[in-house]
């Protein structure tokens, strides 16, 4: 299972890019092989204000259907949506082209709950 | 499946196996509740007894010429609707639960789902769910959903029994705006739409058989990205604009009148359709024809991940069923009538509907929302009987009439005010008897 050293996570297994002031969030590799194939995700509107651990959007596979977190409070600036028409890159490739949200942070805090990929991977060792 | 009792040499068997009397295994049940004395009933009947009961108790009900309505409506039924459904393999109320194996049953939710769709020029149909009233329901329940909103605006032209529904539906944990009534429609000018309402309900033909002026309603609740709602009459699209060229978002109706029995209020059946877009937050099963490997086409349960076994705690519904025979019932309704059909039953309906109103008014009777030059209802209308409605229903029985719903209950204003409906059913001499009825 990739895990990239120079991201966080969060528990509902969302990983974050930070980028000055802003994160790039989407789902692990790990979280999209639970799920497998895709078929749908539900995005939320840009421009709405996100509170941390909200649902903000929805993700279908073909047997089960998930919800998507904010793991951090801020606006919504960007969604990919090339995922409307091609939700399967969440499985091709979940850390680049599979990115899903990018968020404006309010709250620079909230960043130091984040875990690192060390204590993201003990997190997926005690699942499996 | 064949129903298998278990005899009480079997019984024995069983418990012998796992060492257990049977008064072990109900131990967990308090002794103060359990039932020590046999069950109360009568000695065990014959055949030809349990029959000859039946009948007798038959010929109790009273065959009555019916001019209520209200949301269920006596349409003629062709033969061959009830020939097909009693067929072995159809004759279920529920929904296939290992559904894939009967192909036939989730072809005839396919066909079912396709007509609805062309009858409403809506875009998608669920296979049904229970009746009129949880179809609105469940149709503001999605509308909620997909707007995250948490206003509803609705119609006093709405059923009062589906009303009465909805608000059990939403509880107190929504805020609810009704719209009055004014000269028997809903006001268009009466209610404003914000950027905190889910959507504006209306019912189109009212309750009081009135048409609305369905676009105005649209408009409003869509220049504030609001939803529009509504519940229609499926007959009543054979003549009037359907769902989809109203730009409706969801649409839902009882089709109890599709070919069903009026049977005392049910089983019926709840229409449910919308937009595509919503199609993720449709409550209920959706049967979708896809093809397998070798090319061969096949018939599925489709977008499971909508329903509460799978979705759980954030499905917009908890209805994972269908009304499977009475959606085949109206599927063979539509089938034998066709298009050409259901206009003739339309317009049938609505020609005589304005037959009556026209007699009772030239002789003498008051029709409150229906005076003279504005006469824009489908097949129900309000007449006054100032002699009393209830007394008018009790003279009908007598003759074998079901004259119409007395409304004295539902509004101050509507004391002694009938409402009648009236079908293709219906010849000229039943009507020209009603109005000799209610003169009495």
């Amino acid at each position: 299972m990739k895990i990239l050293d120079e991201l966080f996570y969060t528990e509902d297994h969302e990983w974050i890019r930070q980028e000055n002031g802003e994160i790039i969030e989407g789902i692990t590799d790990y979280a999209q092989s639970e799920l497998s194939d895709i078929v749908y995700i539900e995005l939320p509107e840009k421009g709405i204000e996100v509170h941390k651990g909200e649902a903000i959007g929805t993700i279908e596979a073909v047997k089960t259907v998930s919800d998507l977190y904010a793991a951090l409070s801020g606006t919504v600036i960007e969604v990919n949506g090339e995922l409307e028409g091609h939700p399967e890159l969440i499985n091709k490739d979940p850390y680049d082209t599979g990115w899903i949200v990018r968020i404006k942070i309010s709250n620079p805090k909230e960043l130091e709950g984040l875990l690192d990929a060390e204590e993201y991977k003990e997190i997926i060792e005690g699942e499996e | 499946m064949k129903f298998i009792p278990v005899t009480e040499s079997e019984r024995n068997e069983m418990l012998k196996v796992i060492g257990k009397g049977i008064e072990e295994l109900f131990s967990a049940i308090p002794d103060n509740l359990r039932l020590r004395s046999s069950l109360n009933l009568p000695p065990s009947l014959s055949e030809l007894e349990a029959r000859e009961k039946a009948v007798k108790l038959e010929k109790v009900n009273k065959e009555l010429v019916c001019f209520a309505g209200g949301g269920v409506y006596d349409h003629y039924i062709p033969s061959v609707v009830e020939h097909i459904i009693r067929r072995p393999e159809f004759y279920t109320a529920y929904t296939p639960y290992q559904a894939e194996v009967s192909q036939g049953t989730l072809q005839a939710m396919f066909e079912y789902q396709s007509m609805i769709c062309e009858l409403t020029g809506m875009d998608i149909s669920n296979a049904s769910i229970y009746d009129g009233a949880t179809a609105l329901a469940e149709g503001i329940y999605m509308a909620i959903g997909a707007t995250k909103r948490e206003k509803l605006i609705l119609s006093e032209g709405i059923n009062p029994r589906y009303l009465e529904v909805i608000k059990t539906y939403l509880a107190k944990r929504y805020q609810i705006e009704m719209i009055p009534l004014k000269e028997g429609v809903t006001n268009p000018k009466g209610f404003e739409v914000d950027d905190k309402t889910v959507g504006v309900v209306i019912q189109h033909p009212n309750y009081l058989g009135n048409l609305e002026e369905v676009s105005t309603f649209v408009e409003k609740a869509h220049a504030k990205d609001a939803l529009a709602i509504m519940s229609f009459d499926p007959i009543s699209l054979g003549i009037l604009k359907t769902p989809g060229e109203l730009d409706v978002d969801i649409a839902t109706a009882e089709g109890q009148s599709l070919g069903l029995p009026m049977s005392l209020g049910g089983p019926h059946l709840g229409i449910f359709t919308a937009k595509k877009k919503f199609v993720r937050k449709m409550p209920g099963r959706i049967s979708g024809k896809t093809i397998d490997h070798e090319g061969r086409i096949g018939y599925v349960m489709a977008l499971q991940t909508r329903e509460q076994h799978i979705r759980r705690a954030s499905a917009t519904s908890n209805i994972c069923t269908n009304q499977q025979l009475c959606a085949l019932t109206a599927a063979l309704y539509l089938t034998a009538l066709g298009g050409e059909g259901i206009r003739e039953v339309a317009s049938q309906t609505t020609q005589k509907a304005h037959y009556l109103a026209e007699r009772l008014e030239n002789a003498g009777f008051e029709l409150p929302y229906n005076k003279k030059g504005r006469k824009s209802f489908f097949r129900e209308f309000v007449v006054e009987v100032p002699s009393g409605a209830n007394r008018a229903i009790e003279l009908g029985l007598k003759e074998g009439y079901l004259v119409g719903i007395n409304l004295t209950d539902f509004k101050d204003e509507w004391k002694n005010h009938l409402l009648i409906s009236v079908t293709e059913k219906r010849p000229k001499e039943e009507m020209d008897h009603l109005l000799e009825i209610l003169s009495m």
